[in-house]
Order: structure tokens, then sequence, then C-alpha cells
């Protein structure tokens, strides 16, 4: 797993001295420089491939954070936009129009048209709330899933169930992504071409969302999910701050959508189901709601843990000598508990930020000296409630 | 028809909603288990004895419905009681998770292959009133308007139904006034859970077969259908269920003709959706719910 990076011009909230943040510093970007050579040797090509994975799902699950974890909107229908910049690149870059357009222009496009989706799915829903904006949000999800599975006639844009097959690879100034590079006596595969690209990128968006999260409109979004009404009495424009929200997540997912086209060369409809939503979700909540490195733990755990957990038929065998049951059965059962395990021990995610873990240790307290130990999850904990 | 099921389940989907403010994203499996149990009983059954279809058919429910009540209870127990002081969002990943894990609980039990209801159930069509109906269909709506009626009884006229509707209306001074909110809670929970299993019989009957990932769009039509109501509002629900239903199959046949040919009935879906979209546009609390004050 790669070292969690540190993003610049974050404080320090450990308040370590200058020289050993530019220790950590150093040591992080060796670690993230160097994660694709040690991953291939220890663990194997396929690893790598993870590895990009990781990236890319980080991507997207800061991007869910904006509208989730900031402006506390729940959004169950957030791989719509994943689809949408997928299905963006797919056909522009395939020979299924003939089109090939190039990666550089693709890229901001399908943010901005990932974008634009946000907006069309944020503007119906302002005046909802809570369940009734998550029910909403997965119906549209489900909506853009439905016609991307059924656009094949009359006219085929999306070639229906079976998706968009040879999608051109990524080229960067004329370097094709897929395949492998010499440099000096350094050979470069294309797994780690897309590793160091999705890593630039991945850092680009935890740059972005930690200075977004600071900023005056960071701000006004943590007031609207602490309470909307008194954000609005204390003269925040609500509805295009939330419009806003929508539209920087909606553009993270599409530029995750994009690269993840490029770099699977194939997309269908499958790929972008509810259960791909709540997944991303989860690496959102999981990690800890509105707190970046959080976040990005949350992504890479929930990538690597199903992959981690093939090894249960080895580990079987080891263990009893034979395999009692199939390890692809049991892989998401596994994966299922783990949810509600860390659920229950952690409930404010595995790495919460310092001041929401104060909240809950204090919410804690509160709710042990209540009369019947138990509170509503309503009012009291206004900082959570979508 | 698909309706009443949509119905039955939303139900579930809405007392827990209207107590807990939470989403029990796991009602849909209990649901499919509660099929699965029933059938595996009736498979059991039927192979040997001479018994009369509808007594294998009741002894098929009799056995689901206390099995998915348990599991109801235990779903409770395990993945929500501890986490009812947490935010809901912690809740509703937890309840995920013990959805994946029911679901592949059932798959390891029951395999991977759709599994097919026994035909016990009266199949020949009817006309009635220029309509076609058959005696499932009946027998479907039939059980539906009962299990609605006594449950609203349950709500509206017992001591315990009075205890369920002080408890949604604020836990804390409903324990005061002397009434068990873990237990109401548990009883909420097992009582959808009832409901759930008669549901996974009817859907398992009506389409003949059943499959260890039916749970899943089922839950989301039924809680698509609550929400569509008015959620935590058990009238709603039912409202909503028999809505969605409706809107469904008149979505399927006419909506080639309304777009004049564009669009075909695998649209059917989406046209569900955007009717649940508009509806709650214009009305923000569903069709019958309340217009609560905004939360704080």
């Amino acid at each position: 797993m790669p070292r969690l990076p540190i993003p610049a011009g974050m404080s320090d909230a450990a308040g370590r001295s200058p020289l050993a943040q530019g220790a950590l510093l150093a040591l992080a970007t060796a670690a993230l420089l160097l994660a694709p050579f040690l991953v291939d040797a220890l663990l194997g090509r396929a690893w790598v491939r993870v590895l990009d994975l990781v990236m890319l799902y980080t991507m997207l699950a800061l991007g869910l954070n904006i509208v989730v974890g900031f402006a506390g909107l729940l959004d169950l229908g957030y791989i719509a936009f994943f689809a949408v910049g997928a299905y963006l690149y797919a056909l522009c870059a395939s020979p299924h129009f003939g089109l090939h357009l190039p990666f550089w222009l693709l890229l901001p496009a399908a943010a901005l048209v990932a974008g634009l989706f946000g907006m069309l799915l944020g503007a119906p829903t302002l005046k909802l709330r809570g369940d009734y904006l998550a029910i909403v949000t997965l119906g549209f999800g489900e909506i853009i899933r439905i016609f991307l599975n059924n656009m094949n006639a009359p006219f085929n844009l999306t070639n229906g169930p079976q998706g968009i097959t040879m999608i051109r690879p990524i080229e960067v100034a004329g370097v094709s992504m897929a395949k492998a590079h010499a440099i000096g006596p350094l050979s470069i595969p294309s797994l780690y071409n897309y590793y160091y690209l999705f890593l630039v990128l991945t850092l680009l968006v935890v740059f972005v969302s930690a200075r977004l999260q600071h900023s005056r409109v960071g701000r006004a979004w943590v007031a609207i999910r602490e309470d909307e009404s008194a954000a609005r009495a204390s003269g925040v424009n609500t509805r295009n701050l939330k419009l806003l929200a929508f539209a920087m997540g909606a553009s993270f997912g599409g530029i995750a959508g994009s690269l993840y086209a490029s770099f699977q060369g194939f997309v269908s409809p499958e790929s972008f189901g509810l259960m791909e939503s709540i997944m991303v979700l989860c690496m959102v909540v999981l990690g800890g709601m509105g707190h970046i490195r959080g976040v990005v733990l949350g992504a890479a755990l929930l990538v690597t843990l199903p992959e981690a957990l093939r090894y249960i038929g080895p580990l079987q065998r080891w263990l009893f000598g034979q395999v009692h049951i199939e390890p692809s059965d049991l892989r998401l059962l596994l994966f299922g508990v783990a949810l509600v395990v860390v659920m229950r021990w952690r409930p404010a995610g595995l790495w919460p930020s310092a001041i929401r873990h104060r909240e809950f240790a204090a919410a804690r307290a509160t709710a042990d000296n209540a009369v019947t130990g138990h509170r509503t999850g309503g009012s009291a904990d206004a900082g959570s409630a979508p | 028809m698909l309706g009443s099921i949509y119905a039955l389940v939303a139900l579930g989907y809405t007392m827990v909603y209207g107590i807990l403010g939470l989403i029990n994203f796991a009602h849909g499996e209990v649901v499919m288990i509660g099929a699965m149990i029933a059938i595996s009983v009736i498979v059991a059954i039927g192979t040997g004895s001479g018994l009369p279809a509808p007594a294998v058919m009741i002894a098929g429910i009799a056995v689901a419905i206390p099995a998915c009540m348990l599991l109801g209870a235990l779903l409770e127990r395990i993945a929500y009681r501890p986490l009812r002081d947490a935010p809901r969002l912690t809740a509703l990943i937890s309840a995920i998770g013990m959805s994946i894990v029911l679901q592949n609980v059932a798959m390891i039990v029951w395999g991977r292959q759709y599994i097919s209801f026994p035909p016990l159930l009266p199949n020949e069509p009817h006309a009635v009133l220029g309509a076609t109906v058959t005696g499932t269909q009946v027998l479907i709506v039939a059980l539906t308007v009962v299990l609605m009626g006594a449950l609203l009884l349950l709500v509206h006229r017992t001591r315990l139904g009075r205890a369920m509707r002080a408890t949604s209306q604020s836990p804390a001074l409903a324990g005061l006034m002397g009434v068990n909110v873990d237990r109401i809670i548990m009883f909420t929970f097992m009582i959808g859970s009832a409901l759930a299993a008669v549901a996974g019989v009817m859907i398992a009957g009506y389409y003949g077969q059943a499959h260890y990932h039916m749970g899943f769009m089922l839950g989301l039509k039924a809680f698509t259908a609550a929400v569509l109501g008015g959620i935590g509002n058990i009238s709603g629900a039912m409202l909503g269920g028999l809505a969605l239903g409706v809107i469904e199959s008149l979505g399927a046949g006419y909506i080639g003709a309304l777009t004049g040919g564009f669009l075909g009935s695998h649209y059917q879906d989406v046209f569900a959706f955007a009717v649940l979209i508009v509806v709650l546009v214009f009305r923000p609390s569903g069709l019958l719910g309340e217009r609560v004050a905004e939360r704080a």
C-alpha cells in the first residue's frame, strides 16, 4: 500500500518542527515514487494494478467527499458522474465513432460535462433534505445506468450492454501509457506509467480538496452541513453553494471516470451500478467523512481488502488441508463483516478529523448521562445528519 | 399486484425509519431469506407427504415468519443497537455491510442458481370484468389487505402500538414514561421482518423462482415506495407501494406510445424513478408525509 500523501499547504497539526516536516515529506515522496517497484518486487505485478486502482478510487472518493463530507449532501448516485466521464472518453477515443480526440482535451471536457450533470442533478433537489435527497440521487444514478444500457437503439450511442471496447490508451506528449518505456537501464512497464500519471492527478485532487476545505467556500459548505437554516440566515448563498458542491464533486468523478475508461480500455454499464456508488460512499464514511487523509485511507483499504481476501483459498488449504468454502463466495461475505465491525468499533470512521473525534467523545459522554442512554439520530449529531 | 408486494416490504422500511431514522438496507435481504426458507420447507415437505397444497404452503410460511423475525431481531441487536448514538451514515454503512453478509450467506447456503418455487398455487387465469387474473394474484392482494388492516389495528389500537408511536416521537420521553425502548425497537424490527417474510413467499410464488440476489432490487423499489409515500408514515408506505407498482406496470405498457416508440419497455425503471423525482420536487416530504419542521 502506498504511503499517504502529505498534501502541501496543510498545516501540521501534530506540531512537528519544519525539519521533521521536511524529512517526512521527503520520505513520503520517496515512498510514493518507489511504491510500484516495491510492490511489484514483493507482491507481484497484479498488485501494481491494484495500486493504480487505489489512486483512481481515491480521486473518486475525494470527489464524493466534497458532496457528502464537506457539504453534508448524501448522494447515492455518485457513480453516475464516473460513468459520464468514462463514456465521454470512451466515445471520443475509440473506433465506436472513429473519433480519436487527444487526452489533454478530453480530461477537462470530462470534468466539465460531469460537472454539468452534477448541476443537472443538483438543481431539482435543492429543496430536498436527508433521505429524500438520497433517494433522488439514487434514482438519478439508476436512470443514467439504464440509459447507458439501452441507448443502442434506435440510434447506437452507447452500444448497449456490450459496452465500448478498444478505447485508446492515454498518450501524454507522444508517450503512450500502454507501452513499456526504457529510461536508461530502467524499464517502465505500462502499469507503472499509469501509476505515475494517476499519482500526479490524485495529488492534484488532494491539493484542490485541501485548499477548498479551508477556503471561504469550504467553510460555507461546513456551515450548510451543520445547519442549513442557520447558514442561510447568516448570509450564505445555500443554493449556489450546494450546486457548486454537486458540480465540483461530479467533475472529480468525471476525471476519474475518463482515466478509468482509458486504463481499462473497455467500459460497460455494468461497472456503474448502485453497488459501486455504495462502495465509494463506504470509502468516504469508513475512512472518516470530511477528513481528506481519512478518505484516502478508506479508498486504499476498500480497494485492497477484496484483493487481499483472495488469499483465503490458500489460507484454508494451509489451515485445514483443503478448501472448505469457495474463496470467491467468502470474499464479499468477509468484506461485509469488515464494514459492520469497523462501524461498530469506530463509528466516526477509521481516521476522523480531530474536531469530529472530539465531537464524538462529547456525544458519547452526553449519551451515557442521558436517562435512557438513548438519543435520536436527528438533532444532536447535526454534524453528520445529511 | 406487484404494488401490494412493494407495499408490504415498504412497511418494514418505513416502520424502522419512523422509529430510528435509519434506512434498514438489509431489509430486502430479509425478504430474500424468507423466500428461500419457505421454499426449502415446502420442497422438503412436498416431496414426502401427501398433504394438500395449501397446508404445505402454510407450513412454509409458518416456518419462514419466525425465522425472519429472529433474523430481524438479530440484525437489530448486532448491527444497529450498538450504533444508535452514532451518526446516521455510520448505521447506514453497517446496514450495507449486513446486507452484503446476508446475501453471501444465502449464496453459500442455497447456491448461485435460481431456485424454483414448487407449483402449488392456482395459476389458471380467470376472466373478471374483462381483466385476466390468476388465483395467485387474488391471494396476494387479499393477504396484503388483511395484513395491512392488522398492522393498522396493531399500531393504533393496542398498547404495543401506542408504545411504538410514542417511541417514534421521542425515544427519551417514551423511556421516561415507562416504555421499554429497546424492546419496542426490537419488536418493530420483528414485525417488519414478519411482513418481509410474507412478501418474500409471495414474490417467489408469483415469479415461481427465488435467487440470492433478488432482495437487492426489491428492497430498492420498496424503499423508493416508502419515500414516495412519505417515509415514516405507515399508510404512506402502503399508498406509495401500490402507486409504484401501478406506475411501473403502466409505464412499461405505455412508455413506447408516449414517446412515439423512441423508448421501449426496458425503460420502465427510468419511468418509475422519474415519477419519483417529479413527485419529490413538488412534494418534498412525499405524498402523505407531514411537513416536518426542518431539523436544527
